[in-house]
């Protein structure tokens, strides 16, 4: 058999030519973010205090998180249960189940977001008007096929049927089963499920605005078009956050054994 | 489960808003100008980003995956690009703002150190072709991680069994490689249009709205600014939603062919 040399040098020019495009703008967001606002000249972090003493800074970051945890915690209430019972139960729904988490991709925010407004028109002020309520049931939705995956992954990986016979001729009702028994098993999963709604969440913009809710990515579009400079610092600091998601993510998912097709987030 | 209700209402409340008093004119007028041009402009956009995305997230992840690439090479893309898929909305736009706007550091330099004005010479990153550019730093990561099981997927013994038969590397790419890999690059590619294609955050961010792109139009309606029909709003989201629905009518059976060779 020939051995081949060419792909060596061909594939180090690839690698190198995608770190370039991905490192260039990071680098370059670094660099703008110590400009001076004065003199458009390095180098300082005036940028960096400007947005720690801002109060809608830490106003909107707080909401964002808020809200980021609240649709965590819906989210798992009612999906861990449900996913749970579909496997023991109910195997043939999962297909469908499976569909319906199809429906976000295809069902973009910008569409869902016009079905949303319309469909909670008539609700109650206390759930309409308040980004706790409308926006986190928007936000459960959106998560949904990241929940369901990566539960649904999680799920799999145990099994259901002998843990649950286990725990109830131990005598455990069906709540210790699954506080106790099931939960435990599957923390990775919705570990997993909770960093990536995090970073759903965190990052989410069509939404909020056309709902007009101020959340951290309104803030940061609101900066981006009046204070050039800090919106570097801002822009380097949601990407922080972004990172820290994912990459406590990535290190849940090799815990566990194979991270897998993990994509997708707020555009 | 109860949450579908509103989802499902989401779908219904499209096929309503189109109808807008059970009517049909309201999407006969989306094949007019201007709206038509819309359509055109962010089919055009996501094209171009996923055909070029996938091309080269292709190479990127071919090279990445081949076998005498260090691993660490390998485990450094992946979890980068697990990452940078992610990036994306209000934050991308401004970093490229930051790199290749009028006043940014790759602008600056190249007019100060080289002396080449890149917005005299037509380029201007709040155009079409700077969403392009912005849409494949997410585009081209997705690619890699949505191709990357599959090149995994094409066995060493394949292309051994091929050249033990006297095949050369070309004749293997052309017999065996490629139709092997072919649906899952297209499944990706489809894959990375709808994701274009649906975008709004990152085009918003990057030109406040001045590209005719279909999610902005929707957009600017919803935040308020003129469109004198509010229906055409709905026939506009309901038109996209044909789009998406057809690229996954497309996606499925390509998945299943792909899976054929995943063991």
């Amino acid at each position: 058999m020939r051995l081949r040399r060419g792909p060596t040098l061909s594939a180090y020019i690839w690698l190198s030519l995608g770190a370039l495009y991905f490192i260039v703008p990071l680098f370059a967001t670094l660099l703008f973010s110590l400009n001076k606002n004065s003199t458009g000249k390095c180098c300082t972090i005036a940028s960096y205090t400007w947005v720690i003493h801002n109060g809608d800074f830490w106003h909107t970051l707080k909401i964002s998180l808020l809200l980021a945890v609240e649709t965590i915690v819906v989210s798992l209430l009612l999906f861990v249960p449900t996913i749970y019972w579909v496997h023991l139960k109910l195997p043939r729904l999962r297909p469908v189940i499976a569909f319906l988490a199809l429906i976000p991709f295809v069902v973009p925010p910008i569409i869902m977001v016009i079905g949303l407004l319309k469909v909670y028109k008539g609700s109650p002020d206390w759930f309409y008007a308040k980004p706790w309520g409308f926006l986190v049931a928007s936000y459960v939705i959106l998560a949904f096929p990241y929940t369901f995956f990566s539960l649904d992954a999680g799920f799999r990986s145990i099994d259901v049927h002998t843990l649950t016979e286990a725990s109830q001729s131990l005598g455990a009702s069906w709540g210790t089963t699954l506080f106790k028994v099931i939960l435990p098993n599957i923390r990775a999963a919705a570990l997993s499920a909770a960093f990536l709604t995090l970073a759903v969440v965190l990052g989410e913009f069509t939404i909020a605005n056309l709902s007009a809710f101020h959340t951290f990515p309104l803030f940061l579009q609101y900066v981006n078009e009046t204070q050039a400079y800090p919106a570097a610092a801002l822009t380097l600091m949601s990407f922080g956050l972004t990172w820290g998601a994912m990459l406590s993510l990535l290190l849940v998912g090799r815990k566990r054994g194979g991270s897998g097709g993990v994509f997708g987030g707020a555009r | 489960m109860f949450l579908f209700l509103p989802a499902g209402n989401v779908m219904l409340g499209a096929f309503n808003g189109k109808h807008g008093g059970w009517t049909i004119a309201n999407v006969r007028l989306l094949f007019n100008h201007p709206y038509i041009d819309s359509y055109k402009t962010s089919i055009e956009v996501s094209g171009v980003t996923a055909l070029l995305g996938g091309a080269v997230g292709l190479a990127v992840a071919y090279a990445a995956l081949h076998e005498r690439t260090p691993r660490w090479v390998r485990s450094v893309l992946t979890t980068f690009s697990g990452v940078a898929a992610n990036f994306g909305g209000i934050p991308l736009a401004f970093a490229f703002i930051a790199t290749l706007g009028s006043i940014g550091i790759v602008t600056a330099f190249l007019r100060d150190q080289l002396g080449f004005n890149i917005y005299l010479h037509g380029f201007n990153l709040f155009s079409k072709t700077g969403v392009e550019i912005v849409y494949l730093y997410f585009q081209l990561p997705l690619m890699v991680l949505v191709i990357a099981p599959a090149i995994d997927g094409l066995r060493r013994e394949w292309r051994e069994a091929a050249s033990n038969l006297g095949a050369s590397p070309w004749q293997f790419w052309r017999y065996v490689g490629l139709p092997v890999l072919m649906p899952s690059i297209l499944g990706a590619i489809i894959l990375l249009f709808g994701n274009a294609f649906a975008a709004y955050a990152t085009a918003y961010g990057l030109t406040s709205g001045a590209v005719n792109l279909v999610p902005i139009q929707i957009g600017a309606y919803y935040s308020g600014n003129v469109l004198d029909n509010p229906h055409i709003a709905q026939a506009m989201a309901f038109g996209m939603f044909v789009v998406l629905a057809l690229m996954m009518l497309i996606y499925i059976p390509l998945q299943r062919r792909a899976a054929r060779w995943a063991k």
